[in-house]
């Protein structure tokens, strides 16, 4: 178990609904070390997208502490928050969120570019980026010429290319058939081996096995904490991973 | 990101809407290609103006003779002669403000070649009256001193009289011509002058000594003379001066005791020159602020765009927050978008201005003047517009939530 990513102290988030407040998290204390698999599960409602907002460094937790790779984050401003998805962080989403009528290329220099990197540089990394999601030869494809799974991979890749401590993905394989979401999680297996810390957020208890601990949120607050022996993907089985790597 | 990178991302995004980006800019197009017409339209117009005042001469006025009412018919200034020539005279030695006074008797008459005749104007002046409208012989030589003492048979000819008595480019000095059957030898040819204000041609006449016009051509009168007086003030500021002088100066002459009515006027020629450019500068300002009116209507349109297509990306804009855009990231690609349509706007406008205003010059024959000034200020206005109403959408993008704009569908 290596040093600690991400730590929060009695992190609570407070909403104001008109008259009502809503505590969308209740003092969640959590440490999450280097290279772990987290998923975070929970029913809708339980606060599970609020805490990967916030740890995800797109909120800001109304009270308590957030140090991300030692650093105190809960305070930090809007610019600072953004610094931090570009350099420490990368995002994956249900909905694969890439930008349209764009190519799978400049998708994943996205971030680069936010970055300030130079125009030459971002080619490389983002065409090496592609290339270990197994997309090297859909460069130049845009979304819509892409199957579901293959855009999911041109979204981990973008979320890879800054080289990020952590990956936050929300319901990554919400879209996706279980064929290919075995495929998706053999991959973020395989970037976890490398050392890249994974927190999945997911309602899905097939996905959660694939994770090393598995964190069930309820009512705001954590309902429970454990370990386990995460099971295996094993891509080089799937069937479909022969059509996505011809 | 490099402001050259934030240009090329606020291309890519204008390009996807080839026609919705082209109609927004259209606002501006017309706004800007407008006021550069209508500038130049209008300058043109000033200039021409200036150009027929500079040609007609500077700082004059003219002195006219007061009105016949006889059976209480007016008749118009200069109908009763009560000019005389010592009031010529005394013009020109006691009016400070006076540079020069040439009478100017006209008559129209037919002049008559060896083979060709031309009714046109025949004027009676003295050398005076050329230096006051600048106008210099073009070939032979000009009126002089002595002719106006003797009342010699000379005639100085306009350009337009040469060309239907002798052919163009014929040199007729030397040569003689008839007027009311009495010979006058041609001593010179006056450099051509163009047309008048009101399209009047100034070189369809024929120019003779003052006197000899009253021995040969007009006589009767000899006190009093049957024209104008024209007077040239020593400078431009001294005309109003000068005016009051003769007018002072021929009230006494003239015995009119206090209230009454001028037995003469005075015309002012620069005032009539400033007041018809204060008319055309007045056109050309209403003319621009209604193109300006367009222009910014041309950048609410522009506003109005960007605030839709905000709303449209604004899952775009929550992919790039995520990825790590700035607020400021944000604002500038969103600002520099509405930047780019409207200076791509003004410089199509520029030169759709250019050409409509070719294209109006050559149809109706105005002149047109194209001023530089007005084209860096028009580019400029358009850019401001680009600013000012890309602004809003722009601060409202980057103020987005990122989770808000990421959730939207």
């Amino acid at each position: 178990m290596g040093k600690p990513l991400i730590e929060t102290r009695k992190v609570s988030k407070v909403y104001r609904m008109g008259e009502v407040e809503v505590h969308a998290l209740r003092d969640v204390s959590l440490t999450i070390s280097e290279g772990e698999s987290v998923a975070v599960m929970g029913p809708s409602g339980s606060g599970k997208s609020t805490l990967m907002n916030i740890l995800g460094c797109l909120d800001r937790p109304s009270s308590g502490g957030y140090w991300l790779v030692g650093e105190e984050v809960s305070q930090l401003d809007r610019n600072a928050l953004a610094r931090l998805r570009n350099r420490t962080l990368g995002f994956v989403f249900q909905s694969f969120n890439l930008l349209s009528r764009t190519t799978a290329l400049e998708n994943v220099e996205l971030p680069l570019l936010y970055a300030g990197i130079s125009a030459r540089e971002r080619h490389t990394r983002a065409r090496d980026a592609l290339a270990r999601v197994g997309l090297g030869d859909r460069l130049h494809h845009h979304p819509n010429q892409m199957s579901g799974g293959q855009q999911q991979r041109v979204a981990v890749a973008r979320a890879l290319v800054t080289h990020p401590h952590l990956i936050v993905a929300d319901e990554p394989t919400g879209n996706l058939d279980s064929r290919t979401s075995v495929e998706i999680m053999a991959l973020f297996q395989e970037l976890g081996r490398t050392g890249i810390t994974l927190l999945l957020v997911t309602h899905e208890a097939d996905i959660a096995r694939y994770a090393s601990r598995v964190v069930v949120m309820h009512d705001g607050r954590v309902r429970s904490d454990e370990q386990q022996t995460a099971l295996q993907a094993e891509p080089g089985s799937a069937p479909a991973d022969a059509e996505l790597s011809p | 990101m490099s402001p050259l990178q934030v240009l090329r991302v606020a291309v890519r995004a204008l390009m996807r809407n080839k026609l919705r980006s082209f109609l927004t800019t259209l606002g501006v197009i017309i706004g800007v290609s407008a006021v550069i017409a209508m500038v130049a339209i209008g300058e043109g117009a000033k200039a021409r103006v200036e150009e027929a005042f500079a040609s007609m001469g500077s700082n004059l006025l003219i002195v006219l003779s007061g009105t016949t009412s006889a059976s209480g018919a007016h008749g118009g200034f200069g109908s009763m002669p009560t000019l005389t020539w010592d009031d010529l005279k005394a013009i020109r030695s006691e009016a400070s403000a006076v540079r020069y006074a040439s009478p100017q008797l006209r008559s129209n008459q037919q002049v008559i070649s060896e083979d060709q005749n031309w009714a046109t104007s025949v004027n009676g002046v003295s050398p005076e009256y050329f230096l006051m409208r600048t106008w210099p012989v073009a070939m032979g030589s000009p009126i002089s001193p002595s002719d106006i003492e003797t009342g010699s048979k000379v005639v100085l000819l306009g350009q337009t009289v040469v060309d239907k008595l002798f052919g163009s480019n014929a040199d007729p000095t030397g040569q003689s011509v008839r007027i009311q059957k009495t010979p006058f030898q041609i001593i010179g040819v006056l450099a051509r002058k163009g047309q008048s204000a009101t399209g009047q041609d100034y070189d369809d006449a024929v120019f003779i000594p003052y006197t000899t016009f009253q021995a040969k051509i007009q006589g009767g009168l000899q006190k009093f003379m049957a024209g104008a007086f024209m007077v040239s003030a020593v400078s431009s500021e001294a005309t109003t001066r000068a005016q009051l002088q003769i007018a002072t100066l021929l009230r006494d002459r003239h015995h009119l005791p206090i209230g009454a009515e001028d037995d003469f006027s005075i015309r002012n020629l620069t005032e009539m020159a400033s007041a018809q450019q204060e008319g055309v500068k007045t056109l050309t300002t209403l003319l621009a602020s209604i193109a300006a009116v367009s222009l910014i209507v041309g950048g609410i349109g522009i506003m109005n765009i960007m605030l839709v297509s905000v709303t449209e990306r604004t899952r775009e804009i929550g992919i790039r927050m995520a990825v790590g855009a700035r607020p400021r990231d944000v604002l500038s690609q969103f600002l520099v978008e509405a930047l780019a349509l409207s200076i791509a706007g003004g410089i199509i406008g520029i030169l759709l201005g250019l050409l409509a205003a070719n294209r109006l010059a050559a149809n109706f024959g105005w002149p047109i003047l194209i001023r530089l000034d007005i084209i860096a200020i028009a580019v400029g206005f358009s850019g401001l517009v680009g600013v000012v109403f890309g602004l809003y959408p722009a601060q409202k993008a980057s103020r987005l939530d990122p989770i808000e704009a990421l959730r939207y569908e």
